[in-house]
């Protein structure tokens, strides 16, 4: 319990990124204009990324089809759950499906175990380092809806680019203007498609964002009780891994089926 | 809840990570993979392939085997029978021997006693011719009296 101001303070602190943006932007010391950025956002994600899609990357690169090596043999395994899943699911050919949703179940997954480490621990630690004992840290990067958002929106256009290259302009439009109710209802269909197409990145990325916030929040309170925080923090964190595996695979799952919608014919 | 451009940087973020997968890490995975489904399913085959031929040598050297058995028996079988000739052609051998040597003993036999007939002939004539040189003396001269002699010798 670093910050100043009580139990609200302490929470509060929790809770706020560490924005950097230019001077002028700034209201009252806050950053509050759209040029913010969240630097422990993109560099805590950023890092994980590189790190385990490096690893994969080399683990990959050293591949034989002869008998694997354990870090090859952990490579395939995650990979080949998410094929099968796509494979399940996607019946068109394509080659970046796969790549895309092993992407977000890797990534997703990583960034949300950052939630099972004690939630003061690597804030404290950084506040230690850098001396500044105010320095706000958010070490779970799936609580910031800036990436859910990102890579909703991500998934959103690729969806819409994969549905005009497999059908083409054509068919697409028509689909947009005839489905579910035929051409006389064009401008009920189209409303149709844009509330669906709308809601999709939105509730996408909500649930996530949503998940992992609460998760947070739950530990943060737990984290309050202070040195007698171990009996709940540690059934809630045995309960989180499944939040965090179910939502990386989820994501993953309606990623697939948003593409396979998007390539398919109604 | 504030959206501000941390969006654009993650999708940056985001996008590099899908490029890095797309191009490093599924396409090596997944050849790997499939070729060595590849290998698994080879390797099943060849097994199975070798189970068959196993099979196939085990009939094989059974029926080697039999026709061994067969064929030592048989030699053996005949090797008695060949056996049992050869004592029988000795058996039958050694009985003409000994009925040759049987017949030349007694040829032999016949002859001696025929010689010995003889000398006791040639002597049974010099004893008679003697005796009755002792008893008659001068009457009875040898050659007058031959004839007599010879018949007399042939008696014998």
């Amino acid at each position: 319990m670093s910050a100043e101001g009580g139990t609200t303070g302490y929470i509060q602190h929790h809770l706020t990124n560490l924005a950097v943006c230019a001077d002028g932007a700034k209201v009252d010391g806050v950053c509050t204009g759209f040029w913010t950025f969240h630097l422990d956002t993109l560099l805590v994600s950023g890092l994980l990324g590189l790190v385990v899609f490096g690893f994969m990357a080399l683990m990959a690169s050293k591949a034989t089809a002869g008998v694997p090596s354990g870090g090859q043999n952990f490579v395939e395994m995650v990979v080949g759950l998410v094929d099968q899943q796509v494979r399940d699911t996607f019946h068109g050919k394509s080659a970046l499906v796969t790549p895309l949703a092993i992407t977000i179940f890797v990534w997703v997954f990583v960034m949300n175990a950052m939630d099972l480490i004690p939630v003061d621990f690597l804030p404290t630690a950084l506040q230690a380092a850098t001396g500044n004992h105010d320095l706000p840290f958010k070490f779970v990067p799936t609580t910031d809806p800036n990436l859910t958002f990102a890579m909703s929106l991500t998934v959103f256009f690729i969806s819409i680019f994969m549905g005009l290259k497999v059908k083409g302009f054509g068919h697409f439009m028509h689909e947009v203007f005839a489905v579910p109710f035929g051409l006389k209802l064009a401008p009920v269909n189209l409303l149709f498609r844009i509330v669906e197409e709308i809601a999709r990145p939105i509730s996408l990325s909500l649930r996530l964002f949503g998940n992992m916030y609460a998760g947070e929040m739950v530990f943060i309170l737990i984290a309050l009780i202070g040195i007698y925080q171990l009996p709940l923090a540690l059934p809630w964190a045995l309960f989180h891994i499944l939040i965090i595996t179910l939502q990386a695979f989820v994501f993953m799952m309606l990623t697939i089926v948003y593409m396979s919608m998007a390539a398919e014919s109604h | 809840m504030n959206i501000n451009a941390t969006l654009i940087g993650q999708a940056i973020w985001f996008a590099l990570f899908i490029w890095i997968t797309m191009k490093f890490v599924w396409p090596p995975l997944q050849k790997a993979m499939a070729d060595r489904q590849i290998q698994i399913a080879d390797g099943l085959a060849a097994a199975e392939r070798g189970k068959h031929e196993q099979e196939l040598a085990a009939k094989r050297s059974a029926d080697a085997l039999r026709e061994a058995k067969e064929k030592s028996s048989e030699l053996v079988a005949q090797a008695e029978k060949r056996a049992q000739q050869i004592v029988e052609d000795a058996k039958g051998t050694a009985k003409v021997e000994a009925d040759k040597i049987v017949v030349g003993a007694k040829a032999e036999i016949d002859q001696e006693v025929e010689r010995a007939k003889q000398q006791l002939r040639e002597r049974v004539a010099e004893l008679a011719v003697a005796g009755a040189e002792k008893i008659l003396r001068k009457e009875i001269n040898a050659s007058a009296h031959a004839d007599m002699l010879v018949a007399l010798k042939q008696d014998l």
